[in-house]
């Protein structure tokens, strides 16, 4: 039986398209400086850091944590380093779950993080290795013929893309450390926006961030330790499936239907959209929404449009689930640390400290991050209570 | 604590170049043989890690593709860490010691470091701001660890080169092993050196290749094994990199992690060393305190092979093997990565 | 003197590291195929899946895969992308269309460019057919195809073909 484990110190940067002021080691300290005053822990107290990003290539420097580990205090103590794609976050956070779960740690920081500003974000994403033909270039042109394929199936409507980015956006308004602040962003200002690969306009993408998350997960022992009432990590769950296997459902993918319904098992969830106050969803491209909401079981297959449209998940519109609050991985894309800001702004949400974001009286909170071709799930809830 | 141990080993034969096969499908082979081995399948495992570099292979999620080579359908629990498999282990333990429904874990780890020049791409794991502008490769770096050392009357050239003879007669008894043989170690000293004072049979094989290990717990391990390898302690430790400020004659973050796994001051019968370059051999055995009952490198260490991002699982494996076999009760494992013994692992494990 | 004033916010090191690439084994296949002007896939043991291009070992059981099929060039779009974007080493004129082409008898995928089609004639379930370059020209590359193009043929059902790829699955 696992150790309890809490989240009692978040902490965030403001996540932008190039942070100029500092460098790697400036990017996380500031993140993890502020999870530490609001853990109202010293660096000191920590005894682990598990640290999350996806490739090095998009920095340039192979596993920099290596050369960050004194500015990270770790010197002398574990620090862990995972990389499973665009899950990472949440994957890092897991393991740091874990660490304590296993009763190895009490308190250990993790670490999410990404500097997109340092090279190339689209080479770093899709180089072209020998041998493959040049069609496509970024992580949309990827994503984009399966989100053809959901609008055919589904037959959704082509404007949903267009609610959900807006929706997001205004979502960021409320949350000051999103890259993308788009006061006037309304349906016409992105479905003006030029088509980049049919059917995802350029509004209706994610934006390349540099930008990083730190929590401060704690035993049992130490949850009342933080500047407001813990996080309660309910469960948490892993999935991933193969990259390229004939009949592969990329739209649906089986990884995320096994991880959700294994995670739900867990606690017991058996109608998530009613069950849970709110969601961190990884959407980087808005068709991620109605796919997903399907996938994880918040609505029937070829029924996850009609979820969108109806307002359900918007917070301005008064939604009864709604999904990304914070502006999601649609309004802040620093890769590595995207994950991690899903599982963070899920429990801030629990915690009540969501400022203008909060959702009221939220207790029970869902966090999810997805990684690679749709092929890797991690994730986890967070409530007020005990578990 | 769950008891947690290793029931089985595989890698494929360390060889200066893999030729014809990709990533996964160098690992596909090792997969299906150490589940073979104790009469599982695919199915039968509950969680996957593996470890190897995205740097090392040249493009970016390079990991990704080696899950295709494992029948991950239905689709898997499974985790990746960027760097040495060691850690993946460290990972799918963890994860063991708290989910009950973890009984069996698949870790694996590899790389082609012949593709490109390690010495070259592995300059771009220092501090990018103030030493990588400067080039500074492995083998100058670890030379600079060496001359340290020379410096402080601890060691003499003749005593890596000594190391480098232990390993390579070791070996010899490796049908894997890409080195072995039984040089004289006056005529290594007269080889010329690579980075003064390093000579060729100081500093590690260039080899592609991969591994595996699978880990099992309690009553399913002694099912699936006669002789379990019990992992009775595992941690790992980092220091500062910048290796002007070290004591580069020590290994601080060895010795802690040696301590917090309880290897320090317990009779162990082999030790598998993680050393790229013979001096770092000298100062883990000083971290360590083996004593001289101790047989070091059975397998013939990193001159059996150095499978970069696998190469410290292996020294797992190697100890794990030998105490499944019954050749050994109790030894000692390590692995390493950052420049000059920057992070250590180590782990006790003993056959009941 | 303004400049010696400002301070340094970043440097560019330029990188560049030089790699021997290998495709594999079963890519190697699949390329000294195409060389040929043939299309090959391999099919997996256990569930008959036909799989372009071949692979060492089934995705699905890891078992290894001997077996190798020869494939016709023509086949049937599954789902596509229509690209409005320029990005750096480009080569094609925009909008194009790349789909994902199921070809006859195989149960995976490749990706390809459509042409000899306009953008709002493309579709799910289109017959296309391969339009190779001149023998002179072909090497071990995928782009001795040129582009696929419609062959006019009646649209198949490619909700069923897929579904029925799916059931072939082991689990």
């Amino acid at each position: 039986m696992a150790n309890r484990c809490a989240v009692i110190g978040i902490g965030q940067t403001k996540h932008t398209d190039r942070r100029l002021d500092v460098n790697h080691v400036g990017l996380v300290r500031e993140a993890c400086n502020r999870a530490l005053e609001d853990a109202r822990l010293p660096w000191k107290n920590i005894d682990a850091l598990v640290i999350g990003k996806a490739p090095d290539t998009i920095e340039g420097v192979i596993c920099p944590e290596l050369y960050m580990a004194e500015a990270l205090g770790m010197a002398g103590k574990p620090l862990f380093r995972v990389h499973t794609a665009g899950s990472v976050g949440g994957a890092t956070a897991i393991v740091g779950t874990e660490l304590i779960g296993a009763g190895l740690h009490d308190k250990v920081l993790v670490l999410g993080w990404q500097k997109q500003s340092e090279s190339d974000i689209t080479w770093a994403l899709s180089p072209n290795l020998p041998f493959d033909p040049p069609l496509m270039a970024g992580a949309g042109g990827f994503f984009a013929p399966h989100f053809r394929e959901y609008i055919r199936r589904s037959g959704a409507p082509d404007h949903i893309g267009i609610k959900v980015a807006v929706k997001d956006r205004r979502h960021a308004l409320r949350n000051p450390y999103a890259h993308l602040h788009q006061p006037s962003v309304c349906f016409e200002e992105i479905r003006d926006t030029p088509m980049l690969w049919d059917p995802l306009r350029y509004g209706e993408t994610c934006p390349s961030s540099d930008g990083a998350c730190a929590m401060v997960l704690s035993s049992e022992k130490f949850a009342d330790h933080g500047s407001a009432r813990p996080a309660w990590i309910h469960a948490t769950e892993m999935r991933s499936e193969p990259t390229i296997m004939p009949g592969r459902d990329e739209v649906n993918p089986r990884a995320g239907r096994d991880c959700a319904a294994a995670l739900y098992k867990k606690t017991g969830i058996t109608n998530p959209r009613k069950e849970f106050d709110c969601a961190e969803i990884y959407v980087a491209f808005s068709w991620f929404e109605p796919m997903l909401a399907e996938t994880l079981g918040f609505a029937e297959p070829g029924e996850g449009w009609k979820l969108s449209d109806s307002g359900a998940t918007s917070l301005e519109d008064g939604g009864d689930i709604p999904w990304n609050c914070s502006g999601g991985v649609l309004s802040s894309n620093p890769i590595g640390a995207s994950g991690t800001l899903r599982f963070a702004e899920a429990a801030l949400q629990v915690r009540g400290q969501a400022g203008e974001r909060q959702v009221d009286g939220a207790r029970l909170a869902l966090a999810h991050a997805l990684g690679g071709a749709s092929q890797f799930f991690a994730m986890w809830i967070v409530g007020s209570e005990k578990p | 604590m769950r008891e947690v141990a290793i029931i089985a080993f595989g890698q494929t034969p360390n060889r200066r170049k893999e030729l014809h096969r990709n990533d996964a499908e160098m690992v596909a082979p090792v997969v299906a043989e150490v589940l073979k081995g104790v009469g599982l399948s695919r199915r039968d495992v509950d969680f996957t890690c593996s470890g190897s570099s995205d740097f090392l292979a040249g493009y970016s999620f390079s990991w990704v593709m080696a899950i295709d080579a494992l029948g991950a359908w239905p689709p898997i629990q499974e985790s990746h860490v960027e760097g040495e498999a060691a850690w993946a282990l460290y990972e799918a333990w963890v994860k063991m010691l708290c989910q009950e429904e973890i009984e069996v874990a698949l870790v694996y780890g590899f790389g082609r470091q012949s593709m490109s020049s390690p010495r070259e791409v592995m300059v771009l794991m220092n501090d990018p701001y103030l030493e990588t502008p400067l080039w500074p490769d492995t083998i100058s770096q670890a030379a600079l660890q060496a001359r340290a050392l020379l410096d402080a009357g601890l060691c003499t050239e003749r005593d890596f080169a000594e190391i480098a003879v232990r390993n390579l007669r070791h070996a010899e008894s490796n049908p894997l092993a890409q080195l072995s043989g039984r040089p004289d170690p006056d005529a290594l000293l007269e080889t010329p050196t690579i980075a003064s004072p390093l000579r060729k049979h100081d500093c590690p094989p260039i080899t592609d290749g991969a591994c595996a290990v699978l880990l099992a717990a309690g009553d399913r391990a002694r099912e699936l094994c006669n002789r379990p390898a019990w992992i009775r302690g595992l941690a790992h430790r980092i220091d500062v990199q910048a290796l002007g400020r070290r004591d580069l004659t020590h290994s601080h973050s060895a010795r802690l992690a040696a301590e917090a796994a309880g290897a320090i001051g317990t009779r162990v019968d082999i030790a598998e060393l993680h050393a790229p370059f013979t001096p770092q051999d000298w100062i883990l055995q000083r971290e360590l305190e083996i004593t001289e009952g101790t047989v070091i490198n059975p397998s013939g260490g990193i001159h059996q092979g150095n499978p970069m991002m696998g190469a410290g699982l292996v020294r797992f494996g190697e100890v794990a093997a030998r105490i499944i076999r019954g050749e050994a009760d109790r030894g000692v494992a390590h692995a390493t990565q950052g420049p000059c013994l920057q992070q250590n692992m180590v782990g006790v494990l003993e056959g009941e | 003197m303004a400049d010696a004033q400002k301070p340094v916010t970043y440097i560019k090191t330029p990188i560049a590291i030089h790699y021997d690439y290998s495709i594999g084994t079963g890519s190697s296949t699949f390329m000294r195929a195409i060389r040929e002007g043939r299309i090959l896939g391999s099919r997996c043991p256990d569930t008959g899946k036909v799989y372009v291009p071949p692979r060492l070992s089934s995705v699905e059981t890891a078992s290894p895969m001997s077996e190798l099929v020869e494939l016709p060039d023509r086949g049937v779009v599954y789902t596509y992308c229509i690209v409005n974007i320029k990005f750096y080493d480009q080569v094609l004129e925009i909008p194009y269309a790349y789909a994902y082409i199921v070809l006859d008898g195989a149960d995976s995928a490749i990706m390809h460019l459509i042409q000899e089609c306009s953008v709002e004639e493309m579709r799910p379930g289109m017959r296309v057919q391969a339009v190779w370059k001149d023998p002179s020209e072909w090497t071990e590359s995928l782009e001795n195809i040129r582009y696929f193009k419609p062959t006019g043929e009646a649209d198949l059902p490619i909700d069923t073909i897929m579904n029925q790829i799916r059931k072939k699955s082991y689990a």
